[in-house]
C-alpha cells in the first residue's frame, strides 16, 4: 500500500471563486457542420462555453481568482504563492502568474510559475499550494485551473474542448472553509493526448484514452486515497471527478460505489463541455456552493500523460457566510449566450488570414 | 503601441488607480499631480472601485490598424460612481441592450496583441452587471 500524502501542519480552502465564459456553442452545431448530424443522438455533451474575443486563461483566472479572495477576505500582500495550472496559457514563456499577480495586488513578495499538466494541472497548482502552506513556507497561496481548450475543426475533441475554471486560496486549517483531509497523487508515462511544442492543437490516442488512461489513473488515485483515510464512498456527501463528456465521469463514480445524487452537483459537463484543467475545480466550487458544514467532499482530476489527483475535504461552518460573497458558479452556468459556428471560428482564430 | 508607455501605466489599466484631493476630495482618472477643481497638488492615490454608469456609447467600424481585427466593437463613455467620465469599452453585452444609464462594472480583458510575437496588453472593459445589486 502506498502512503497517502498529509501536510505538516493543516491546509484547507480559505477562499474559492468560479469563472465561466458566457458564450455557448451546442454540440449541434458542430455536429451540423462536419457530420450532417449524422451523430446527433449520441452527442458528448449539450453544449460548451467558449470565451469571448477579448478573453484568455489570464483574464478568466483574474475573475475566479478576484471571487476567490472576496471570500477569503485576506490582504492580497499575504498571499506567498500564484501558481497558474492550465494547457492553454497566452505565453509559451512568461508565466501567466506574473499578470495574475500584478492585477490581484499580490505582487511583488510572492513565488509565482505555471503549471502545465493536461487537464489536472490545476489540482497540480493545488497540491503544491497545500505542501507551500502546509511546510509553513508561507500562509497563503493561491493556485488556478482555468484553460481556453481547443480542439481541431472536425476533430471528437472539437465537441467538448471548452473554456473555464476555478481559483482556491489554501491556508491554515484553522481559517478554512473547507479542511484537506490527505490526497493522493498517481502517475505514469501514459501516451494518451499530447501537444508538441508549437502545434495549435493536441494528438489523441483512441487506444488510450479509456481504459488505459481516464479509467486506470482515477480508480488508482481514490482507492489508494480511500484506503489510507480508512473511508468509503458512503462517507462522502459529494464527488467530483474529471469530465470529458458526461458518459466517463458517470461510469468511473459507478464503478467506484458512488451514487448518482453524490456526482449531481459537481457534474456541469454537459452545460459547458470539457474545460481541461478547469473541469474538476470548477465542479468542486459548485458543490462548495451548495455544502453544509461536517459534509465530506471528494475530487479526482484527470491529466493526459498521464496522471489522477484525488482529495478528500472537510467542509466547516466557515462555509456560509464566505459563500454569499462573491458570485456562486450557479451565477456563471446561468449567464449564457448561444453563438453559432462562424462566430465560434472567427472568435477562437480557427479561420487563417495570412 | 509602445511597451515602455503600457508597462508604466500598468496599474491604471489594471486597477483604475487614480487619485483623490485630500483638500476638497475631487476624485481623478487617469492620476492628476494638481486638482482640477481647487489647485491643490495635495493628491492621494486611491484605486477606483470599478463601478458605474454609462453616459453615452458608439459601436466602432472603422478602428485604428491595432483593433482592426476586432471591429465592431462597443465604445463608452462611462461615469464612474466616484465621479469621473472614463472611456472604455464594453464587453459581454448579451441580449444587445444598452441604454443610457445602465449600470456596469469593471472586468480585466485583452486589449491589444502586438502581432503574434509582440506582448499580449490587459487592461479595463466594462460590463453590465453580472450579478443585480441586492
Ligand atoms: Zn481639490
Amino acid at each position: 500500500m502506498h502512503k497517502i500524502m498529509k501536510p505538516e501542519r493543516p491546509v484547507g480552502i480559505i477562499g474559492y471563486g468560479a469563472y465561466i465564459p458566457a458564450y455557448r456553442l451546442p454540440a449541434e452545431a458542430i455536429s451540423k457542420l462536419w457530420r450532417e448530424g449524422q451523430d446527433r443522438n449520441h452527442l458528448p455533451i449539450r453544449e460548451k462555453s467558449v470565451p469571448g474575443p477579448e478573453e484568455d486563461t489570464i483574464t478568466m483566472s483574474v475573475e475566479a481568482a478576484q471571487n476567490a479572495l472576496r471570500r477569503a477576505r485576506i490582504d492580497p500582500q499575504e498571499i506567498g504563492a500564484v501558481w497558474v495550472g492550465s494547457e492553454s496559457h497566452p505565453y509559451a514563456v512568461k508565466p501567466s502568474g506574473t499578470v495574475l499577480a500584478q492585477i490581484l495586488g499580490i505582487a511583488p513578495a510572492a513565488v509565482s510559475g505555471d503549471f502545465e499538466f493536461a487537464c489536472k494541472a490545476g489540482t497540480e497548482a493545488m497540491q503544491a499550494a497545500t505542501a507551500f502552506v502546509g511546510s509553513g513556507m508561507g500562509d497563503y497561496a493561491l493556485a488556478v485551473g482555468m484553460d481556453t481548450a481547443q480542439g481541431r475543426p472536425g476533430d471528437a475533441l472539437e465537441y467538448t474542448a471548452a473554456a473555464g475554471g476555478a481559483a482556491y486560496i489554501m491556508g491554515p486549517g484553522d481559517e478554512a472553509l473547507a479542511v484537506l483531509e490527505g490526497s493522493f497523487s498517481f502517475v505514469t508515462d501514459t501516451p494518451d493526448f499530447f501537444r508538441r511544442a508549437y502545434q495549435k492543437y493536441p494528438e489523441h490516442g483512441n487506444r488510450f484514452t479509456g481504459d488505459l488512461a481516464y479509467f486506470y489513473h482515477i480508480r488508482s488515485s481514490v482507492t489508494y486515497l480511500l484506503e489510507g483515510l480508512q473511508l468509503s464512498p458512503k462517507d462522502f456527501t459529494a464527488a467530483v471527478f474529471h469530465q470529458p463528456n458526461v458518459k466517463f465521469p458517470q461510469k468511473i463514480a459507478a464503478e467506484l460505489g458512488f451514487s448518482k445524487a453524490q456526482i449531481s452537483a459537481g457534474l456541469l459537463s454537459n452545460r459547458i463541455g470539457n474545460t481541461y484543467a478547469g473541469a474538476a475545480v470548477l465542479g468542486l466550487t459548485n458543490i462548495l456552493d451548495q455544502a453544509k458544514p461536517g459534509d465530506r467532499i471528494l475530487m479526482a482530476s484527470f491529466g493526459s500523460g498521464a496522471g489522477s489527483d484525488a482529495l478528500s475535504f472537510v467542509v466547516t461552518d466557515k462555509i456560509e457566510s464566505a459563500r454569499k460573497v462573491a458570485p456562486g458558479t450557479a451565477d456563471y452556468l446561468n449567464r449564457r449566450k448561444n453563438i453559432d459556428y462562424a462566430t465560434y471560428a472567427r472568435w477562437r482564430k480557427k479561420i487563417v488570414m495570412k | 503601441m509602445d511597451i515602455p508607455r503600457y508597462w508604466r501605466l500598468r496599474e491604471q489599466r489594471y486597477k483604475l488607480q487614480g487619485n483623490v484631493c485630500a483638500e476638497c476630495k475631487a476624485y481623478n482618472f487617469p492620476p492628476r499631480p494638481v486638482c482640477l477643481q481647487c489647485k491643490s497638488k495635495n493628491m492621494q492615490p486611491y484605486q477606483f472601485k470599478g463601478n458605474g454608469t454609462i453616459y453615452s456609447y458608439s459601436t466602432v467600424y472603422q478602428a485604428p490598424d491595432a483593433f482592426n481585427k476586432q471591429v465592431p466593437y462597443l465604445v463608452a463613455l462611462i461615469d464612474l460612481d466616484e465621479g469621473p467620465r472614463i472611456t472604455a469599452r464594453l464587453t459581454d453585452i448579451l441580449d444587445n441592450k444598452i441604454e443610457i444609464g445602465m449600470p456596469v462594472e469593471m472586468v480585466i480583458r485583452k486589449i491589444y496583441e502586438d502581432g503574434d510575437n509582440g506582448p499580449i496588453q490587459y487592461g479595463y472593459m466594462f460590463r453590465p452587471l453580472l450579478k443585480k445589486k441586492e
